[in-house]
């Protein structure tokens, strides 16, 4: 009881009763999970499980039914540009870089209501740390980089929207295993620095390791949640998702 | 100099006068279709309701230019901006073709509404002093000086607003995927709103300076112009907003050669026939690709 009081004090984002609904689909069916400032709660499910819904819901870009808290604020209705400024940064499925601006305009593009300059250039330089090759790139066309580069670049932007809250989906999607390591490096380090993470992968192995808490989806249901640990250690999850 | 160069020289002056014109209104199109990927149809109408409103500040009110252009430019990009809202937002959703029906009627509204407000033509009032100059026996008038150093004038600073300033970064980001922009913390209605306002607004400085050099309007006046400017902005690249300045001083010139060596009626015949060609050469026009993702 008194465990549950301390978590609520905690809890960054609630979702309760999430419901989306596509023409005909019912892509999610009144899910309900939490998380708290500081975690890293992976996703993790088969293609159409409604992963991407999720995640398309709390950053407002799809309609819903249900409430979603964010900082105990309710985001229903609330218009997505706006969702950005409340503090939830989303890096969208599929490389989400505008290919006819350059990688400096790309990174700007995501200061659009920051006014903190000193900040922003701070922000840049932590990109840079991160991203070196971002930074020889700067005035490329965000189009003619490699797809690697391109997921840090889309990284990079969410990390100069400044959220609080950062969606990531599908990150290691079509990397070098060398790459994925990377980027799965970075997703620890930016929730080292403040940062609350909920990351969707098809990589279930890496996500589950880096994950403080996770929930498996089956069509737009949770069927499990556990920890990170608890979840790689289950041999349901081994047989479906860790392909041993 | 020879007569010949002389020649020369007067013809290309008018043919930039021409295409002026046709630029600014090209300039609306290619606006249009980068964000929304939409044919604007409407928007020869509204370079039509800026000659009207031209007439209307000089004629009722007895404005002088400057006001004129500056109260048309307000007024044709607060219709553009309610055009938007009203006709074309709640069809975003819908097949692009509904969209396009949509255009057409609100071209036809405009026309029928501004036919059923008055007799037909207009004579518009002489806005500004024409002195014509003769510079080395090529004949410079003042409207014209006035109308291509305005234009440019505009095309620049459009220019800049599209290249350097954060609202144009944001439409280029919308013309390249509208649907991630939001999570830019951009609203996006805004932006396609802003878009509207700046291409109506261009096109009512159009339908001004048209009054200026041609000064009888009335309601159709925008249908054949409006389907010429369309035309530069798909042969510069429909969507691209060098190209459609490019395209529209192609046909300014086209024309006016024409008619420096054929009969006038075969204007429009040959002016259309080469521009075909043009796209047929270059099927995305003079300055657009294919666009290259990575996926
Ligand atoms: N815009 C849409 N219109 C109609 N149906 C949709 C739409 N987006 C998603 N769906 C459907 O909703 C279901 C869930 O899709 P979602 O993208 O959330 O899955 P996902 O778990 O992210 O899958 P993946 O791993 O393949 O990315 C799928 O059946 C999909 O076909
Ligand atoms: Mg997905």
């Amino acid at each position: 009881m008194s465990k549950a009081v301390i978590e609520n004090s905690n809890i960054l984002l609630e979702v309760c009763n999430l419901e989306v609904q596509y023409d005909a689909i019912k892509a999610l069916h009144g899910l309900s999970f939490t998380i708290s400032k500081g975690e890293i709660v992976t996703l993790i499910g088969a293609n159409g499980a409604g992963k991407s819904s999720i995640l398309r819901a709390i950053s407002g870009l799809t309609a819903f039914s249900g409430d979603i808290f964010f900082e105990g604020q309710n985001l229903q209705s609330v218009p997505a540009h706006k969702i950005v400024r409340l503090g939830i940064a989303h890096v969208p499925e599929g490389r989400g870089v505008f290919g006819n601006l350059t990688v400096n305009e790309n990174l700007q593009l995501a200061t659009w209501q920051r006014k903190d300059k000193a900040e922003i250039n701070a922000d840049y330089d932590r990109i840079f740390t991160l991203f070196p090759k971002l930074k020889i790139r700067l005035n490329q066309l965000a189009g003619t980089l490699s797809g690697g580069e391109q997921q840090m670049l889309v990284v990079g932007r969410a990390i100069m929207s400044r959220g609080r809250l950062l969606l990531l989906d599908e990150p290691s999607m079509g990397l070098a295993p060398k790459l994925v390591q990377e980027i799965f490096h970075i997703i620890k380090d930016i929730n080292n620095t403040g940062t609350t993470i909920l990351l969707v992968e098809q990589n279930a192995n890496m996500a589950l390791q880096i994950a403080s808490r996770a929930y498996v989806l089956e069509t737009g249901r949770i069927v499990l949640a556990g920890t990170g640990l608890e979840l790689l250690g289950s041999p349901r999850i081994k047989s479906a998702y860790l392909g041993s | 100099m020879s007569e010949g160069i002389i020649y020369w020289l007067q013809q290309a002056l008018n043919a930039f006068q021409l295409g002026s014109i046709y630029a600014l209104i090209a300039l609306g199109y290619t606006m249009v279709y980068g964000i929304l990927t939409m044919i604007n149809f409407a928007h020869g109408d509204v370079f039509m309701i800026g000659a009207f409103f031209c007439f209307l500040l000089s004629s009722l009110l007895g404005l002088s230019f400057i006001p004129t252009l500056l109260l048309t430019m307000l007024g044709t990009a607060l219709l553009g901006v309610m055009i938007e809202r009203l006709a074309y937002k709640p069809l975003r959703q819908a097949p692009k073709v509904s969209a396009i029906i949509t255009a057409l009627g609100v071209g036809m509204f405009l026309e029928n509404f501004t036919l059923a407000l008055a007799p037909y033509p207009k004579q518009v009032p002489l806005l500004l002093e024409n002195v014509t100059w003769d510079v080395y026996g090529i004949s410079i008038s003042s409207i014209q000086i006035v109308i291509i150093s305005l234009s440019l004038l505009l095309m620049l600073l459009l220019d800049y607003i599209v290249q350097r300033t954060s609202i144009g970064m944001a439409m280029r980001a919308i013309s390249w995927d509208k649907t991630i922009v939001p999570l830019m913390g951009i609203p996006v209605d805004l932006i396609i709103s802003i878009t509207f306002a700046i291409g109506a607004g261009l096109a009512g400085a159009a339908g001004t300076m048209y009054a200026l050099a041609y000064p009888v309007i009335d309601p159709y006046m925008g249908v054949m112009v409006g389907w010429k400017a369309f035309i530069c902005a798909v042969v510069g690249g429909i969507g691209n907003i060098r190209g459609a300045m490019i395209g529209a001083f192609i046909l300014g010139t086209v024309e006016i050669m024409v008619v420096a060596f054929l009969p006038s009626t075969f204007r429009d015949f040959v002016a259309f026939t080469l521009l075909m060609l043009l796209i047929m050469i270059r099927p995305y026009g003079i300055l657009g690709k294919p666009r290259i993702q990575k996926v």
